[in-house]
């Protein structure tokens, strides 16, 4: 399975911006082997960085011990409605993806 | 031929000058580290002290080891990250997440575990180490894939 889009959702409550993002990536652990027994080269996120208006507010750093397909939740103090969250991923191979959203 | 010497040595005073930008990038040894104990090394959380002030959201059981909910909020004034160690797993450290700019020190996250192990729990605040653990007792294991 390749990488693939992700989904995101934030929305403002209490002065509080919840964002929960999803991000389609098989997470292999260079454990697993495959049908004709062979093991499954290691293939996983070890960035991920969120942004509010531009500004970063979480840089995390990632292992093949996160599930596949990760969901993560953040929180920020602060944020208005329509204010611009973007999340973006990079893995070990290199790949990275991105995605945005308004605060609703 | 200017142009581009002056690009490779303006690339590398800037690696110079940052040199914790590549070591922020992704901690290798710490991610490789076989043991807990090692991986605390490698995330310089040696002698961490116990706080109750870290809250670890997770199941008691865990049916799947594949997919196990680790919700986790420090209340110790000032976290400016958290770490979320699975003890017996191959590679203990799974996440290390940097706070900055208003975030919350909070996290939801999906771990895989390979069998019952303590979740461990990093807060770094004003430039010490917290920590707090909770067991999760694992029903099938979640690390072959």
């Amino acid at each position: 399975m390749a990488a693939g889009p992700m989904k995101m959702r934030a929305s403002v409550n209490g002065g509080v911006t919840d964002i929960r993002v999803l991000m389609t990536h098989p997470m292999e652990t260079g454990q697993r082997k495959d049908q004709d027994g062979k093991l499954v080269p290691m293939h996983f996120i070890q960035n991920v960085t969120v942004k509010l208006n531009g500004k970063t507010v979480v840089e995390s750093q990632i292992s093949q011990g996160v599930s596949r397909n990760p969901v993560f939740s953040f929180r920020v103090k602060g944020g208005a409605r329509g204010d611009k969250v973007e999340v973006s991923w990079v893995d070990n191979q290199g790949e990275s993806n991105r995605t945005e959203t308004a605060i609703a | 031929m200017d142009r581009l010497r002056r690009t490779v040595v303006a690339a590398l005073g800037a690696a110079l000058l940052k040199p914790w930008a590549v070591l922020a990038a992704w901690n290798k040894e710490a991610f490789g580290a076989k043991t807990a104990p090692e991986a605390l090394k490698g995330i310089g959380a040696v002698g961490a002290a116990p706080s109750k002030d870290i809250v670890i959201d997770v199941p008691q059981i865990a049916e799947n080891g594949a997919v196990v909910p680790v919700e986790i909020t420090s209340n110790i004034p000032g976290t400016k990250s958290l770490s979320v160690l699975v003890d017996k797993n191959p590679f203990p450290l799974v996440a290390k997440f940097d706070f900055m700019e208003g975030a919350l020190p909070f996290v939801k996250v999906n771990v895989k575990m390979g069998e019952t192990s303590d979740v461990r729990v990093i807060a770094e605040a004003g430039g010490k180490h917290y920590v707090a653990t909770k067991e999760v007792k694992v029903t099938i294991g979640g690390c072959g894939g």
